[in-house]
């Protein structure tokens, strides 16, 4: 019953607490007295951005990692990195969309070569290599091996982009939300707003995630079923 | 491991000497690249370029891209692989070993693309000597890096394509490390900064490929 329950209400959670964050970050939230109206951004792009670096990237290289350690090696692992790894190509893109948005405005530029925007272009493109990677290879095993590898490399990027603001001068501000001792530097309803906006954009994710892993299952079923079809109509030719 | 290292990386470069496909092939194409960067830049900015570092680099990676495919190339050749694994040969130092040929490969290009940079570009040949234990590290991490993203790529659908799109994002770091540190060495700065985190990726990468090439050789 409860297996059934979170899957079922994932969804429409989701859809809520997005619902939520547009009407508290579009009418509810007051303008910020330098940015004005353009701080309403900040309730979707660093969301965004913490789905797409931490929680989406992050989600495929545990699973990859799963995958080559022996005791844990299944289809299973493999699905779910390369699931998650092209639902975080999706917020990647989201990501450097918004904050060029927000760029144009702000510094006058869609895109500065700042160390910050770099980096997470650089993961953009090695996300899609790692699926052009994997349709280079039609052995399954092969496959999952190669691009499990290839995700732990392409991780290393994720705590470059982190630390990217602290290691160069960059246009990018540091941290936003909390100081390096954790103190919050967003306060009352912006915050809360921010939290629901997190939360809202980590459940979707999650719920993509599973529909996609679905979606793989069903594609996986289909193709088995057709080539035993195909077989099966061989061997009749065959018979004659 | 080391002798197997050394074994693996005799038989590349004896491959190598005798196929000459580094000096007949790589090489020109290389010297070529240079050529059309000048030509990119203008007669009138090509000669002691800011740029020149960059385009240095550049260079290199696009040959470094080229000797990668050719390093997996010489793998795959009939025999080979069924060799290796019936001589149960220790993955780490076959990773070793393609690495360290890779590395000598590219460090006899890079000295002759430095030439052509001081040649062509007008660069400092004081400021590309300074350069040149950086310039050795950077493309030792190249090297290293590229083995084990041209294990990732060989034998695929459209393997020599696709080994850009996968390697050139890893290799922008060491393309930043190795520009910053030769201009550095050309026009002062921070020479060893850049140079420590061109060491640093060389370590790593070399790490992981220990760690991880068995895992992509694995049948």
């Amino acid at each position: 019953m409860t297996k059934q329950l979170f899957p079922r209400l994932l969804g429409p959670v989701t859809l809520v607490l997005l619902a939520l964050t547009a009407w508290l970050g579009l009418w509810v939230t007051p303008r910020d007295a330098v940015q004005g109206n353009l701080v309403r951004l900040v309730y979707v792009h660093p969301a965004v951005a913490w789905v797409a670096l931490y929680v989406s990237f992050g989600t495929a290289t545990i699973a990859s990692v799963l995958y080559l350690w022996k005791r844990t090696r299944s289809i299973v692992m493999d699905r779910v990195a390369h699931c998650a790894m092209e639902v975080s190509v999706v917020f990647i893109v989201l990501t450097l969309i918004t904050g060029s948005i927000w760029g144009r405005p702000t510094w006058g530029v869609w895109w500065a070569w700042d160390a910050r925007l770099t980096s997470t272009a650089i993961l953009g493109v090695l996300a899609l290599g790692y699926l052009a990677l994997r349709r280079a290879n039609d052995d399954q095993a092969l496959r999952a091996r190669r691009s499990a590898v290839f995700a732990i490399l392409a991780a290393i990027n994720v705590p470059i982009i982190h630390f990217s603001v602290d290691w160069w001068k960059t246009l990018h501000q540091g941290a936003t939300v909390f100081t390096a001792n954790r103190t919050l530097l967003i306060h009352g309803l912006m915050a809360w707003t921010l939290l629901v906006s997190f939360l809202g954009f980590t459940l979707l994710f999650f719920w993509l995630l599973r529909a996609r892993y679905r979606l793989e299952v069903s594609r996986e079923r289909a193709l088995s079923v057709s080539l035993d079809e195909a077989l099966t109509l061989r061997r009749r030719e065959g018979a004659f | 491991m080391i002798r197997t290292a050394l074994l693996v990386a005799g038989k590349d470069l004896r491959i190598e000497l005798r196929s000459r496909v580094l000096l007949w092939q790589v090489v020109p194409f290389g010297v070529m690249a240079l050529l059309l960067c000048g030509l990119a830049l203008g007669p009138a900015h090509a000669g002691n370029s800011p740029a020149g570092p960059g385009l240095f680099y550049l260079v290199t990676l696009l040959v470094t891209l080229l000797m990668i495919n050719r390093s997996q190339a010489v793998e795959r050749t009939s025999g080979t692989r069924s060799s290796v694994a019936t001589l149960g040969l220790d993955p780490a130092g076959v990773f070793l070993g393609k690495a360290l040929a890779l590395a000598v490969e590219l460090w006899v290009t890079g000295l002759v693309l430095l030439a052509g940079a001081v040649l062509v570009l007008h660069t400092a040949l004081h400021g590309a000597l300074v350069a040149l234990p950086s310039i050795a590290v950077t493309l030792g991490a190249l090297a290293a890096a590229g083995t084990l993203y041209g294990a990732l790529t060989a034998g695929g659908d459209g393997s020599a394509t696709l080994l850009p799109v996968l390697a050139l994002p890893a290799f922008a770091p060491l393309l930043i490390a190795g520009e910053r540190s030769f201009s550095a060495a050309l026009h002062g700065g921070a020479l060893w900064e850049w140079w420590v985190i061109a060491a640093v990726a060389l370590v790593a990468y070399l790490a992981v490929g220990i760690l991880l090439y068995g895992v992509l050789e694995e049948s």
